[in-house]
């Protein structure tokens, strides 16, 4: 019964990392570029929230909805204005440039926010759970898993069902012939970037109401998130999640064991996934 | 009268190659002009300048009587101008059908050409539409391509090499569809490599060598001997 | 007049700033061997972490400037050398300079089995495959309880005091054994710096060399050409963590305390190299020894601004980037054609039928 017990809590977590990884996945099938950043602006995202609670006295869920434009607008302008520029064959300028954002990011943070641990409260929720079955689980994790699914699902729309998402394979396929659609690449990609950054946001919100922040713990995160994006297979949302899950589960069953190997059990599952199928458990056809 | 689509002394590089050396051309309204020579003339540079691919002097282009030379490609069309590219170039991510609905994703008009017409004007690709696009045989393919530049309902249509690679049957085929593309109100540009098809379908003709307009004129007043000279750069 | 070979033709990389500077390096370097005798203690132990600082530069940018390969895990060797080491001498016994040398090879192993993992990811994921590796390293060697586990241990205060080569520096300066400890790590720092840009300038002048800028350039008509690029890369990637892991013993002989955070710190041990390397010019051997010197003199100047270091030197990387992806010494070296470590071929003379119609004109 605990191992059940185990495994569902390991499922919930999953559903954090999936948050984690969709907009890293998404940034990636749009322009295969890969932001080292991206676990430091989850950061910044919860940071934000944590900001907009205190200063407007607002619901933590009602802050992530403020947060969410400022995000986009962020992530409109850093992709329009600097990783544009990074983008082609060269792998190391988005590379380096990502990696040199990672790095101002965090101590911005600390400059602004000092290295003190922090924590979104959302009034009495933390505690809460609810019986499913013989098992109690926490509304917090349930809403993150049930938040993570709605992301995949909203993306998977995005991306097969509407002009947008079809402007956003085509120009991943050719950037020269989707301008002749009338693509203007440029604004597309940082329309991809934008919305990743809304997913950062809903990320940032669980990220700090679950557990402890501070402006240092960015690169966990986004290892945490590459290794969803990978165990699933590049371009596949669902496979994004089932690689979430996949993590968190390993970390549940690592610490049901002992404690310290919680977050390398998490590890040890993806490098055993990268060892028996590299290409993910759901690769895409055409890559 | 003013021509419709306009190049001024239109020249073009590839880094420190030049591959095109002022071209002058025009296309009025309703009309269908071929553009016709050898491998490396400057055809597809010149279909690549008009559309925005390659970005030019202002003024060298010219479309309704506004300098378009610089607009990137995205703007050109958006204004009307759409290109069957070299080699088709769908998009392997998408079905044929969301291939045809990109076709106007940055210029939604009304006008004689959506779904269903382009349906009834290529019936086999209906059929086909839930496949990838490069799932199909090559004119099929080609279809596909010259569909998704009609959704725009573009007021001139660029065909770049739309026969390379095709059998003959299969030529015939997608040349059938160009009067009834005609009718419904669009000018055509056709680079073509195959003379007699361009000869039969065009109103006017150019001829390029080497990044220039050797000659132009009707095809009726054109003799083969011409053809070959500016064709060849030689007399026969 | 010189007799041409057979063909008239001659392939040099030789050019008149380079011999230049091959002179003023042999005394520079001279003069840094003999630094201990005219300098103080303290600029001994800066001189000590430029020369450190410039070998992990040097391998990273051979990794990630000439094989491609950019790693963001390269404190996986540095750490797991740096333990090495300590195991080696606190629960060994032995010498460090051995277990310097038993730490590169240490690390080397670790780079033939992770190499098996990461080299199946390609670009940026291999960059982020490599952090993970770091990662399960640093959390496997925390489960260590014999050299303290999470927080750490230091060398037993003997271990460096009693080497032999400490006592004879000691004797022969009479200093004091922690001071001649800082010299002996000093010399050492700097054999490994000048073997290290000694090996690499070496590397890249031979036909493997050669094939590594061919893969870098065009993985493709590499292979076309018969440059096998995954035998190439999996050598450099290991050679590099050889090295690297070297460094990371011999920073941890000279700080003597280890912790598994410190010891794999990506910011320490990566993210300063990182931007040393960018600022200075990827691709270059000059670059990382201009970019060495920045790093340093920022250092040095805003040491007091605590994090507002670490942002400007990472706006000071992204703009470089973005700019100058050549670096300080691209822009230098485009200007002026100075090459110091010339490893293009510069192909000179050949029969040219000018010279010899102007030179036979007179006589026949």
């Amino acid at each position: 019964m605990i191992w059940v017990d185990t495994i569902v809590q390991g499922v919930l977590l999953g559903g954090l990392y999936a948050l984690f990884a969709a907009g890293l996945s998404l940034v990636f099938g749009v322009m295969r570029l890969v932001n080292l950043a991206h676990g430091d602006l989850i950061v910044l995202g919860a940071f934000l929230i944590l900001v907009i609670v205190s200063a407007l006295g607002l619901n933590p869920f009602l802050a992530a909805l403020v947060a969410m434009p400022v995000m986009f607008c962020l992530g409109w302008g850093l992709q329009y204005v600097v990783l544009n520029r990074t983008l082609g064959d060269d792998i190391l300028p988005p590379l380096l440039v990502t990696f040199g954002l990672s790095i101002v990011i965090q101590n911005a943070l600390l400059e602004g926010f000092s290295a003190d641990s922090r924590r979104i409260s959302v009034g009495g929720l933390e505690a809460a759970s609810v019986s499913l079955g013989p098992i109690a689980v926490g509304v917090m994790p349930l809403l993150t898993f049930l938040s993570a699914v709605a992301v995949i699902v909203a993306l998977n729309a995005l991306f097969y069902r509407t002009a947008l998402g079809r402007a956003f394979r085509a120009t991943s396929d050719d950037p020269v012939t989707a301008g002749l659609m009338g693509v203007d690449p440029k604004r597309l990609f940082a329309t991809a970037t934008g919305i990743a950054m809304i997913v950062v946001t809903i990320a940032a919100l669980y990220l700090g109401t679950r557990s402890n922040i501070d402006p240092t713990i960015g690169p966990a995160r986004l290892i945490y998130a590459f290794e969803a994006v990978i165990i699933g297979g590049l371009g596949s949302f669902w496979g994004t999640l089932a690689g979430g899950v996949i993590i968190g589960v390993a970390q549940t069953m690592g610490a049901a064991i002992n404690p310290e190997w919680q977050i390398l059990a998490g590890h040890v599952a993806f490098l055993l996934v990268l060892l028996l199928r590299p290409r993910g458990l759901f690769p895409r056809a055409n890559d | 009268m003013n021509a419709l689509l306009e190049t001024r002394g239109l020249t073009a590089r590839y880094g420190d190659f030049q591959a095109l050396f002022g071209v002058d051309m025009q296309l009025d309204a309703g009309e269908t002009v071929a553009i016709i020579g050898a491998n490396g003339a400057g055809k597809t540079t010149l279909m690549r300048s008009i559309a925005g691919v390659l970005v030019n002097g202002p003024d060298e282009v010219a479309f309704d009587g506004q300098p378009i030379g610089a607009l990137p490609a995205a703007q050109v069309m958006a204004r009307g101008i759409a290109m069957v590219p070299e080699g088709r170039k769908l998009f392997p991510s998408l079905s044929v059908e969301e291939n045809l609905l990109m076709g106007c994703f940055g210029r939604k008009v009304e006008g004689p050409w959506r779904l269903e017409t382009v349906y009834g004007l290529f019936p086999v690709l209906k059929e086909r539409r839930n496949n990838p696009g490069t799932a199909l045989s090559g004119g099929q393919q080609q279809m596909v391509a010259i569909g998704r530049a009609l959704m725009s309902n573009p007021r001139v249509l660029l065909c770049d090499e739309i026969s390379l690679g095709l059998a003959p049957v299969v030529i015939r085929d997608i040349y059938a569809a160009f009067p009834q593309i005609r009718a419904a109100g669009a000018s055509l540009v056709i680079v073509e490599q195959d003379i007699g098809q361009a000869l039969k379908v065009a109103d006017r003709v150019y001829c390029m060598m080497e990044g220039r307009v050797t000659l132009s004129g009707r095809p009726a007043e054109l003799s083969r001997e011409d053809i070959h000279a500016a064709y060849f750069g030689v007399h026969a | 007049m010189s007799a041409p070979s057979s063909s008239g033709w001659t392939v040099e990389t030789r050019t008149r700033a380079a011999t230049g500077f091959a002179f003023f390096a042999v005394v520079l370097i001279a003069l840094a061997f003999a630094a201990p005798l005219f300098v103080s203690r303290s600029l001994l132990q800066d001189l000590f972490l430029i020369l450190t600082m410039l070998v992990l530069a040097q391998n990273w940018n051979l990794l990630a400037g000439y094989a491609g390969l950019v790693s963001v895990g390269q404190q996986a060797f540095v750490g797991f050398g740096a333990y090495a080491m300590f195991a080696c001498v606190s629960l060994g016994g032995l010498d460090p300079m051995l277990a310097i040398l038993i730490a590169g090879m240490a690390a080397a192993l670790l780079s033939v089995a992770t190499g098996f993992f990461v080299f199946r990811l390609q670009g940026a994921y291999f960059a982020i495959g490599t952090w993970v590796v770091a990662e399960v390293v640093r959390l496997v060697l925390a489960q260590w309880r014999a050299l303290g586990g999470g927080t750490g241990t230091s060398l037993p205060n003997a271990a460096t005091r009693d080497m032999a080569a400490v006592q004879w520096i000691a004797e022969a300066f009479s200093v004091r054994a922690s001071q001649a400890a800082d010299i002996l790590t000093y010399w050492l720092a700097l054999l490994l710096c000048c073997a290290t840009i000694g090996f690499i300038y070496w590397l890249l002048r031979t036909r493997q060399g050669l094939g590594l800028s061919a893969v870098r350039d065009n993985q493709e008509a590499a292979r076309s050409v018969g440059v096998d690029a995954r035998r190439i890369k999996w050598a450099v990637y290991v050679c590099v963590a050889f090295v690297t892991g070297m460094a990371g013993a011999l920073i941890y002989v000279q700080k003597a305390r280890i912790s598994p955070d410190a010891a794999f710190s990506v910011i320490d041990w990566t993210a300063y190299v990182i931007f040393i390397v960018v600022i200075g010019g990827i691709g270059t051997l000059e670059g990382p020894i201009i970019g060495v010197i920045v790093f340093f003199v920022l250092q040095k100047s805003l040491a007091d601004f605590g994090s507002w270091y670490l942002l400007v030197l990472g706006l000071i990387g992204i703009a470089v980037m973005l700019f100058a992806p050549r670096g300080l010494w691209g822009l230098f070296s485009d200007r002026t054609g100075i090459q110091f470590f010339p490893v293009r071929r510069i192909l000179k003379g050949g029969p040219s039928i000018d010279h010899q119609g102007t030179r036979g004109g007179p006589h026949g």
